[in-house]
């Protein structure tokens, strides 16, 4: 499957952010092709988390422009960035279910919110639907706090995709997933690229993962993308953090 | 030592001014999307619920004991004075214009203002806000207002509980207790307390309500650094509802008067 790679769907220039006197973006460029899938590789504490709040107007940059599909979204206010990010989904990087809710409400939300017009019957079809590609069944009426991280997680994907998004953000989906929960969701993501020509823009500590589902790799690392381009192109990096970073997981294998 | 003093009171202050201006800017978003579709009912009936009618029964309970012990204490000064017949109206003045509104408004800031605090702000630090919000909903509108509202509304609803209460554990230290006769404490009463004197008390109310749980909403929906941070974002809204609650007491009084 060839993407269209003329119209970026995320644009990200000359993006600038600190907290106080910690600068944790200090220039970051970055541009993902609609229908690619980016994965963002980095250490833990590089700003990953941060970069991707701005693509969604979560956050607001001290300087840069952050360009969705077509519109610069850093001067929106909260009506403007609603309309935007209907397009999108995420997935947060502890699932940050409503704790108050079951799963069936939590993945039924956004349905709830946007699609009024679906009669509850619909409504748990979709939701079952979802979690089945998810690979849950019967956790409907169960609460996020009786989950494991591992099936949080799951029900985290299965509410971001639930409205169909054009792009979806995912913050390290794999982390603390058993192997073949691992498998499981680097297939959906491959799944939702080919089938849905879904944007995404995967946070990974893993390795093994992002070389499998990226088109592209951007690796961050004091504030800055060091490193960008196609995974094999990355893996000859001459870069030291990138050669550190990649020598941990390609050194053991 | 002096000037250090100084110093600490100065960026005291300063942070007193900017509190204050973040309360004020967030009643002004939460007015403004109070009267944006959509209406959240349901969460408003279930903020109406948690508020109002979880409180019904200890602010009852204070009612009632400070009406007797306020009634108590009245009826040993009164004594010495042969002036029984007025504990009535004392007891009822301030239960109406002081102790209900005050009392009432303390009760609902420790049962629902802590909870509205620690709940929101373990939403903000687990990212449950961030999500919201990922998903095109207002967070101020889906969790801020239905609160807000509900201490407006109920509080004041509970003053008047707290009223009769009060009244009615007044009534029974004097009458039952003490042998003050019923028809004495009853016509005293009426005699001396007017419709504004509860108006007062329910004035009160409502101004109580509604800045403790936009303090408690505040506190929260900032709160930063994990659970610690969400159980020191919880102390510091309920020691800012109790002192808020004692200030504005005197300023809506004067205000009123
Ligand atoms: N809301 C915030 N306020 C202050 N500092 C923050 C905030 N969010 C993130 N940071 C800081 O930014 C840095 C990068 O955080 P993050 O993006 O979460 O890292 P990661 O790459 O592990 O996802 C950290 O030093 C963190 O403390
Ligand atoms: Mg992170």
């Amino acid at each position: 499957m060839t993407a269209p790679a003329a119209q970026p769907m995320i644009q990200v220039m000359d993006l600038e952010k600190a907290f106080g006197a910690n600068k944790v973006l200090t220039g970051i460029n970055l541009s993902i092709p609609a229908g690619s899938t980016c994965v963002i590789l980095g250490g833990s504490g590089s700003g990953k988390t941060v970069l991707m709040k701005h693509m969604i107007g979560l956050l607001k940059p001290d300087h840069g422009r952050v360009i969705v599909d077509g519109e610069d979204i850093v001067p929106y206010g909260p009506e403007d960035l609603e309309r935007v990010r209907r397009k999108f989904g995420m997935v947060f990087q502890a699932a940050a279910l409503f704790d108050s809710m079951t799963v069936y409400e939590n993945v039924s939300f956004p349905l709830r919110e946007h699609r009024k017009e679906l009669k509850e019957e619909e409504m748990r079809e979709i939701v079952k639907a979802k979690l089945a590609i998810v690979g849950l069944k019967d956790v409907e009426e169960r609460f996020p706090a009786d989950l494991s991280g591992g099936m949080r997680k799951r029900v985290g994907l299965a509410r971001a995709i639930i409205l169909e998004p054009k792009i979806v953000l995912y913050d390290e989906p794999t982390t603390g997933l058993d192997p073949i929960t691992t498998d499981y969701v680097d297939e959906m993501i491959l799944d939702a690229k080919k089938m849905l020509g879904v944007t995404s823009v995967v946070i990974s500590h893993d390795i093994a993962s992002a070389f499998k589902v990226a088109d592209n790799i951007a690796f961050l690392y004091q504030g800055l993308i060091v490193a960008q381009g196609a995974p094999a192109m990355l893996r000859h990096s001459e870069h030291p953090a990138v050669k550190l970073f990649l020598s941990t997981w390609f050194g053991k294998n | 030592m002096l000037s250090n003093a100084i110093e600490r009171i100065g960026l005291g202050l300063f942070a007193f001014v900017e509190e204050i201006g973040g309360l004020a800017t967030l009643l002004l978003d939460v007015l403004k999307w109070t009267f944006r579709p959509p209406m959240r009912v349901q969460n408003l009936f279930a903020q109406l619920d948690f508020v109002g009618v979880g409180s019904i029964f200890i602010v009852a309970l204070t009612g009632v004991f400070s009406g007797m012990v306020f009634a108590h204490q009245s009826w040993r000064a009164f004594e010495l004075f042969n002036a029984e017949s007025l504990v009535g109206p004392t007891v009822s003045l301030t239960i109406t214009r002081e102790l209900a509104p005050v009392f009432s408004a303390l009760m609902v800031t420790m049962r629902a203002g802590s909870a509205m605090c620690t709940e929101l702000g373990t939403m903000r630090v687990t990212e449950q806000v961030d999500a919201l919000e990922t998903m095109a909903v207002n967070p101020v509108q889906y969790l801020l207002v239905p609160r807000v509202l509900a201490g407006l509304i109920m509080v004041p609803l509970l003053v008047m509980i707290f009223d009769l209460m009060g009244l009615m554990g007044g009534y029974f230290v004097s009458v039952t207790v003490k042998g003050l006769s019923a028809g004495t404490f009853i016509t005293r009463t009426q005699q001396w307390l007017d419709p504004e004197d509860i108006g007062e008390g329910l004035i009160k109310g409502a101004v109580f309500g509604l800045f403790i749980a936009l303090v408690a909403c505040f506190k929260g929906y900032h709160a930063s650094g994990g659970a610690k941070g969400v159980g020191q974002a919880t102390t510091e809204a309920m020691v800012a509802s109790a002192l808020g609650i004692f200030i504005l007491d005197y300023f809506v009084g004067v205000i009123l008067h």
